[in-house]
Formats: structure tokens, C-alpha cells, sequence
């Protein structure tokens, strides 16, 4: 047997392993639990003992995207046999279809909040970044604390006077408020983290740019912001996540045509019972965007691109 | 090709000055080297020519065209960078062509002139490998493909060789060299090593404290140092200096140093005060007769030549004489100075003109 200071021994191995295992177990549970969920009955989702095994079912994802009324049993058989496999889920509990939920409005109103705010912070924090990393900016330390010091209390608390100025601006429940909101909660945390990787490109190579015969902005496009990709797309993750997720503001500020997914899924269980499966559909559907923005992302935050390229 | 004027630069960093008023040419198709210690200035001076700085004053001409203020793109330089700054999202032909295309170059006349200068250089085969990869002399010669592929008026160059290893920057140089004549273009390079200098330059501009302390041949800066900095700086083993107290009148041939008197170049400008003697150790040579005595201290084998450290009245000498001659430690010996080439420097270690110095040192 041989030793290493460098290599970790066998026991470290496991070690390391059990505890990864764990934190992955601890943290995957919850979401195992609310995908399987999803494709429950509503009496398998409330059934106790849980169930762990169960025979799936599309209910709460036919009831998650339409609204339904019950109808009387003559009613139905004058209605003749189901024409669709959801129609024939539907009627068994005595009930037809009425049209199309409002989730899918809803989704769409999270897609473009989220995206639009992710895109305007990283925007913004990419060319402040720019700026404070590059420039001589007067009271440039005492901006960047400025930034910063956004972030030292949680947004909520300023809830009641954001209520009331978009009130006064009738933001109220628009998309563009709601984008604004967002923007403006997650730019310190872009512009903090992109001058952190914007600090870390050698100026060099804008200097050799601007050589090389183009302008400063073409520097800036064609050298920096490649340079600078694997910084915006995990700046741009952050900020998705805030924006997606967030609750508290979404709930004071939307009700109607600005809507994001967070405030209403939990609307679902109101109609017809308690209706789990819907809920845990509509929580399911609503990972995946993020699921799919980081996995795409992915290996911009694990590759190193300036490898070799400067020697320091 | 260009010839390049730099007349009262100055640049200043809020109060700190990192140049103060240097004035210098560079000769159409020159290698000409910037030298001096770090934080000298030189590397501020090349930005400046470069126009990645501005000066806070002074002219820049290149081919008689004032550009002090104007951007880097409108100068026609092309700059090599001491970290290589190689586009690192880019293989080896982007980066070659990059300057090309941003003049709006036909893509096949583009990749005629790069194939052209990957010939020179003798890199065609690394052409669509990512930088990431090479090895350090093959980045140096890429980003040398980045600055020649252009033609521009003159090159820039800030320490390029200084992130190679030792044994790979002689051959580098010697490469650099060859390409400069083959090109003709005119370089200015910076370095703070003067072997690099004397080996590569054909003129050298000595700078210390943003002060241009000497401008000329290797040889004569070499011969005829102009300050005591210039002295020190050059060389090695550094010149000798001999601190006496004492005065030389205009037209002196010898000076008189406690006791005796050692012969001197005849000197064109009189001094009085705490003066001294510089002369360099190859100039020294040990004879038993000679009047200045020293005892051996230590002897350093360097093939053909040794460096003899003396203990002598003025402190410690040096002097490079022949391995053949036998020393033995400890032993009292006389040293006596070449007359042709010594060079006297008043009390604020300016070289004071002499008959043998002035050609060098009359210009400024």
C-alpha cells in the first residue's frame, strides 16, 4: 500500500461518497416525491400509508390543463361514449370538460418575466461590469457598495412601497413591472459577479484588439464577451432562478394578466377537492424550463476557456 | 517601415510621473531597444507609441505624422505582448487573421497572407489547433504571425521573450533578429535585461526613474556611459568606480587619486568635488608594479576569462582578466587602469566629457 498527500485514501473515498449519496438523497426526495405524485390518483395521493408503488394516471395533468363541471348522470349518457382518452378520465367522476385551464396562460407569463428580466439583468450587469472592471468611474468603490447594499435587506421588505408606486405607474400586474421588479432585485448580484469574471480577463487582449484595428465596443463584443461567457451564463442562471421562483412580490403584485405560475398553482386546489395530483403536475411542468436553461448551460460553467492562453 | 520621433513625452499616473520629458528618434528599420530597470518607464513609453496610453504631453511622430492623441488603430503598429494575449476562444489561423479581417480583407487574400506568414514562421502545421495547447515558443511565434501578418509601419514589442524559458529565449531572440532583417521593418522592444539588449539592438535607450538616461549604439553605451546609472546598469560584472575627492581641470590627461596618479583620457570639461573613476573590469588588469594595490579576495572561473575580486583603498574591484593567469587568494597585487578607457563622473554621476567619450556623448 502507498501513500499520497495528494490522493485521497480509500476511507476518504467512501466518505466522501456516503455523504454526496446522502445530500443527494436529502435534496432529489422532495422533488422524486412531487414528480411521482403528479401521476397519482387523488385517492393514492392522499392514501395512508403513502404509496410508494402505484398504477400511473395522466388525472392530474388533464386536470391541471382543463376546467370541468359535473353534470347530472343523464346528462353524460345523453352526451354519448368519451371520444378522447381525456374525456373518458373526466367522466368518470361524473363531469365533462368546459375548456382549457388557465395554467397554460400563466406558464407563458412566467416564460416571458423570467426570461425577460434574466436577459435585461445580465444585460445591464454585463456592460456596469464592464464599465467598473475597465474604466476609471468617479466614486467607483462607492457605487459598487451602493450595488450592493440593495441586496442587504429582502426585497419584501419594500413591498409595500413598490405596491404603491406601481400603483401610482399602473405597473400593477404587467409584464414590464413585473420585469422591471425583478431586474432591478437581481442587477447587484450580476454586476458583482460578472466584475469578478470580467476582472479576470487580461486586458491584453482588448489591447491587442484595439490593435489589431477595431473599436473599443468591437473590442469588447468580439474579445471580452466570448472571454466573458462562462460568467454570464452562470450570472444568467442566478437570475433566472430568482426571477422563476420568486413568490412573495408575484402573488402582491399579479392576480390577472401578469400572472406567473408560482401564485397560481396553488389556486389549483380550490376547484373540485383537493386535487394533489393537479398541483403536483403543474409544480412538475414548472421545473422543467430550468431544468432544461441549466443543463444547457452546464458545460459553459464547467469549461475553463482561457486555459493556456495567458501564462501567468 | 517608419521612422519614429518622440520629442518631450511626458506621462503622468495622478502625481505619480512615470516618464518625464524623454526625447529620442528611432531610425527607419532599426531594432531599437528600450531598457532599464522595472518601473523605469519603458514599458509606459512603448504604450504611449503604441497609443494604448496618452501622453499628458509631448509629440509622437511616426513618418512625420503627429499621433500622439490619436487611437491604436489609426497608427499602423502592431504590438506583441509579453503575455503572448493570444485570442484564447480562437484557433491559430483566426488569430493570425484577425488584424486582416478587421480591415475588411478578401477572405482568400486573407488566407493566402496567412498561409504566407505560417510559412515564415514555420507554423502551417499548427494552424487550426486551438492556442490552448502550444507550448511557449509556439504562442511567441503566433503572436509574431499576429503583428507581421499586417505589414505595419513599425513593431512593438514589451518584453516578448520574457515569459520563455531560459534556454528557449536565446533561440527566440536569434529568430526575432533574423526576422527583423529579413522584414526591415522598424521594432522597438522592451526589456530590462541588457545582455538582450546589447545582443539584439541596434540602438539602446537606457531609462531610469522615467528619465531617458543615454540613447545610442550597445558599444558606445557600452564604451562610454553617459551616467553612473548607465554604468552600473551595463555590464556584467558592473563598471568599477573609484570614489575620490579631488578636481580635474579642462585638458587634464591624468587625475590624482590619494598618493598617485593614474592616467585619463584628456578631459573637456573641468570638476571639482567628490568625484569618480569608472573604469570596467576588463579594463583592469593586474600588474605588480602598478601603483594602486589590492588584495584578492575571490576568483571566479568563466571559461576563458575569470572576474578577480580586489580589496583595494576605493573599496571592492573587480577585474576580468585571462584564465590562464594563475592568482592566489589573499595575495597583494597592483592593478593597473587602461588610460584609453576610463571615463571620470562629477559629484551627480554625469560622465564629464573627455576626447575619447564626446563623440559618444556630445549629441545628449
Amino acid at each position: 500500500m502507498s501513500f499520497s498527500i495528494t490522493d485521497p485514501s480509500r476511507r476518504q473515498k467512501w466518505i466522501a461518497g456516503i455523504l454526496v449519496v446522502t445530500y443527494a438523497i436529502v435534496t432529489l426526495l422532495p422533488l422524486v416525491w412531487i414528480i411521482a405524485t403528479g401521476f397519482k390518483t387523488p385517492p393514492d395521493s392522499i392514501a395512508y400509508p403513502p404509496k410508494v408503488f402505484f398504477s400511473p394516471s395522466l388525472e392530474g395533468y388533464v386536470n391541471l390543463f382543463t376546467s370541468r363541471s359535473r353534470v347530472t348522470p343523464e346528462d353524460l349518457a345523453a352526451l354519448g361514449p368519451p371520444t378522447t382518452w381525456y374525456d373518458a378520465i373526466v367522466r368518470q367522476y361524473d363531469m365533462v370538460i368546459t375548456g382549457p385551464s388557465r395554467y397554460g396562460e400563466r406558464f407563458l407569463n412566467s416564460v416571458i418575466i423570467g426570461f425577460g428580466s434574466t436577459f435585461l439583468s445580465v444585460f445591464l450587469g454585463t456592460i456596469a461590469a464592464y464599465a467598473f472592471s475597465r474604466f476609471k468611474v468617479p466614486l467607483k468603490d462607492d457605487l459598487l457598495f451602493f450595488i450592493l447594499s440593495t441586496r442587504m435587506m429582502p426585497p419584501i421588505a419594500v413591498a409595500i412601497p413598490i405596491f404603491l408606486m406601481y400603483r401610482q405607474l399602473g405597473l400593477n400586474d404587467t409584464h414590464l413591472g413585473m420585469i422591471l421588479l425583478y431586474t432591478a432585485v437581481n442587477l447587484s448580484l450580476s454586476v458583482w459577479l460578472l466584475k469578478g469574471f470580467i476582472d479576470e480577463i487580461p486586458i491584453e487582449y482588448e489591447e491587442a484588439a484595439l490593435i489589431d484595428g477595431y473599436t473599443r465596443f468591437q473590442a469588447f463584443y468580439k474579445v471580452v464577451l466570448p472571454q466573458a461567457a462562462t460568467g454570464i451564463a452562470s450570472t444568467a442562471i442566478f437570475c433566472l432562478i430568482f426571477a422563476w421562483n420568486e413568490y412573495a412580490f408575484a402573488v402582491l403584485l399579479t392576480s390577472g394578466d401578469a400572472q406567473t405560475a408560482p401564485p397560481f398553482i396553488p389556486t389549483i386546489i380550490g376547484t373540485g377537492g383537493k386535487d394533489w395530483p393537479a398541483v403536483a403536475a403543474g409544480a412538475t411542468l414548472f421545473l422543467v424550463p430550468i431544468m432544461v436553461f441549466t443543463i444547457l448551460l452546464r458545460k459553459h460553467l464547467l469549461r475553463g476557456i482561457t486555459f493556456g492562453a495567458v501564462r501567468k | 517601415m517608419a521612422q519614429i520621433v518622440i520629442k518631450n513625452i511626458r506621462k503622468e499616473f495622478g502625481s505619480f510621473t512615470a516618464v518625464q520629458s524623454s526625447s529620442f528618434t528611432i531610425e527607419d528599420g532599426e531594432f531599437f531597444m528600450l531598457l532599464g530597470p522595472s518601473g523605469c518607464g519603458k514599458t509606459t513609453t512603448l504604450r504611449m507609441i503604441a497609443g494604448l496610453e496618452l501622453p499628458t504631453s509631448g509629440e509622437i511622430f511616426i513618418n512625420g505624422q503627429e499621433v500622439s492623441q490619436k487611437p491604436a488603430s489609426q497608427r499602423d503598429i502592431a504590438f506583441v505582448f509579453q503575455m503572448f494575449a493570444l485570442y484564447p476562444h480562437m484557433n491559430v489561423r483566426k488569430n493570425i487573421s484577425y488584424p486582416l479581417v478587421s480591415q475588411g480583407m478578401p477572405k482568400a487574400q486573407v488566407k493566402a497572407k496567412v498561409e504566407e506568414v505560417a510559412q515564415i514562421l514555420g507554423i502551417t502545421a499548427l494552424l487550426d489547433r486551438p492556442v490552448g495547447g502550444l507550448s511557449g515558443g509556439d504562442r511567441q511565434r503566433v503572436a509574431l504571425g499576429r503583428a507581421i501578418v499586417r505589414n505595419p509601419a513599425c513593431f512593438l514589442m514589451d518584453e516578448p521573450l520574457g515569459a520563455l524559458d531560459a534556454e528557449f529565449r536565446e533561440h527566440m531572440a536569434e529568430e526575432l533578429r533574423a526576422l527583423h532583417d529579413r522584414m526591415g521593418a522598424t521594432t522597438v522592444y522592451v526589456t530590462h535585461d541588457q545582455l538582450e539588449a546589447m545582443q539584439m539592438g541596434d540602438k539602446i535607450v537606457v531609462m531610469n526613474h522615467g528619465v531617458v538616461e543615454q540613447f545610442g549604439r550597445p558599444q558606445d553605451i557600452y564604451d562610454w556611459p553617459a551616467t553612473t546609472f548607465v554604468a552600473n546598469f551595463i555590464g556584467s560584472p558592473p563598471m568599477n568606480f573609484l570614489r575620490f575627492d579631488g578636481s580635474v581641470a579642462a585638458g587634464a590627461t591624468e587625475v590624482a587619486l590619494s598618493g598617485h596618479s593614474v592616467a585619463i583620457p584628456q578631459t573637456v570639461q573641468p570638476a571639482t568635488g567628490a568625484l569618480i573613476l569608472g573604469v570596467r573590469p576588463e579594463n583592469v588588469h593586474l600588474d605588480d608594479t602598478a601603483p594602486l594595490r589590492g588584495r584578492i579576495l575571490a576568483a571566479e572561473y568563466l571559461g576563458t576569462t575569470q572576474i578577480v575580486t580586489l580589496d583595494t583603498a576605493y573599496g571592492p574591484m573587480k577585474a576580468r582578466i585571462s584564465s590562464n593567469t594563475g592568482v592566489t587568494l589573499g595575495d597583494q597585487t597592483g592593478l593597473r587602469l587602461d588610460p584609453r578607457a576610463i571615463t571620470l563622473f562629477d559629484p551627480q554621476g554625469r560622465a564629464l566629457l573627455s576626447v575619447a567619450n564626446q563623440r559618444v556623448l556630445a549629441h545628449g
